[in-house]
């Protein structure tokens, strides 16, 4: 009984608590919830788990500078792939990633998985804003 | 009501230590055969295991590599090649976890079997090794005719790659643990943490059993 009154106040509150959120921070959920699910699927793989990448073959997802850096071609880099010299976390890589079969809406799902786990902290990256810097991919 | 549950919880340590006394052994996989000979005028029957048939390659660094070299060594194969975008990073993060337990064991090494021969030569591989991090002779990436190392996954009861369109080439994520006699001892989902972990215990069961610590 005391259990189900327990319970029953949380889930109240957990309630309440969701419905406070600003629409910002609700957006931002569903980005970062449904970028979760692409990551496990499309880059996990290779770009690990926690983000640690794979010695000198496959770059970590942790250098937060980086990622600042280049916060506009990250979308062509998912899109289009990546290929060539590139240098982060301390080291160079030269690999080449695939190309990703992804609407700008999933793009812009696992950029804010990615910029915003693994330490990185860049706030939502929208849909609109994938847009946009898929005009300028070179 | 306690005491009970004390009393069942003390048997049950108690059962379980007496279990832990036991020799573990790993199970053989395979085919097997039972052959029935006549030794000293009595007739005596003995059972031959599936063993992994020979084989030549050439490693990372251009050595030449036959099944003699594995000789007195437990060892660990999979199949793999370094332009794969599917599993293969995932399987060989996991087999760097294998390679890091048995660093400094004398008797355990790993092979990686390219089944991509001709973009994968002596020099990519060497290069692949580097980046990966690997050095020295306890993992070694073989390359060799395409059939030939396509013949020995059978061996290996992994299925034969396939050609495929997109990833290049369809295969299986299997870690496979060779014992010093060279039969199948364990089968392992490579891209399965879990079950890498698995493997590494199994090693250190098997590096432990009578046979293999009198192997040559
Ligand atoms: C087949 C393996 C593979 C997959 C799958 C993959 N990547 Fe990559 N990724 C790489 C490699 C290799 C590089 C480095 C390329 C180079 O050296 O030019 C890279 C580079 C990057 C970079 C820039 C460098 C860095 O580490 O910050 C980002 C960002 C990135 N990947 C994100 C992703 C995202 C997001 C996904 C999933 C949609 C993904 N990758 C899927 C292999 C992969």
């Amino acid at each position: 009984m005391k259990l189900k009154v327990i319970s029953g106040i949380c889930l109240l509150l957990a309630a309440f608590l969701y419905s406070c959120q600003s629409e910002d921070e609700l957006e931002f959920s569903r980005y970062y919830s449904a970028g979760n699910v692409i990551y496990q699927n499309k880059c996990q793989n290779c770009h690990g788990k926690n983000g640690e990448g794979l010695s000198a073959l496959i770059p970590p997802l942790t250098d937060s500078v980086y990622l600042k850096a280049h916060k506009d071609s990250l979308s062509c880099y998912v899109k289009y792939g990546l290929k060539g010299k590139i240098a982060l976390a301390n080291k160079t890589f030269e690999g080449e990633m695939p190309a990703n079969d992804l609407a700008p809406i999933e793009i812009a799902e696992v950029l804010t998985f990615v910029t915003n786990s693994f330490g990185n902290k860049m706030g939502t990256i929208t849909s609109q804003h994938v847009g946009d810097d898929l005009q300028k991919c070179k | 009501m306690m005491k009970k549950l004390i009393g069942a919880a003390v048997i049950i340590l108690l059962w379980n230590a007496c279990k832990f006394n036991e020799q573990k052994t790993l199970p053989i996989a395979g085919n097997r055969d039972v052959v029935t000979k006549t030794a000293d005028g009595k007739t005596v029957t003995d059972t031959v295991y599936q063993t992994i048939p020979a084989f030549k390659f050439v490693n990372q660094y251009g050595d030449s590599i036959t099944n003699k070299n594995l000789d007195g060594n437990i060892y660990v194969a999979d199949f793999f090649f370094t332009t794969c975008p599917s599993i293969c990073p995932v399987m060989h993060r996991n087999m760097l976890t294998v390679y890091n337990a048995f660093k400094d064991a004398a008797d355990v090494k790993i092979i990686s079997h390219t089944i991509d021969p001709s973009h994968d030569s002596v020099a990519v591989l060497k290069k692949y090794a580097d980046k990966l991090g690997i050095a020295g002779n306890k993992w070694w990436l073989l390359q060799g005719k395409k059939e030939d190392t396509y013949k020995l996954a059978a061996s290996y009861l992994v299925s034969s790659p396939q050609v495929d369109a997109k990833e290049k080439y369809i295969h299986d994520g299997y870690f496979i643990l060779i014992d010093k006699q060279k039969r199948i001892r364990g089968q392992y989902d490579g891209t399965v943490p879990e079950q890498v972990t698995k493997l590494i215990e199994d090693i250190k069961t098997l590096k432990a059993e009578p046979d293999q610590t009198t192997a040559k």
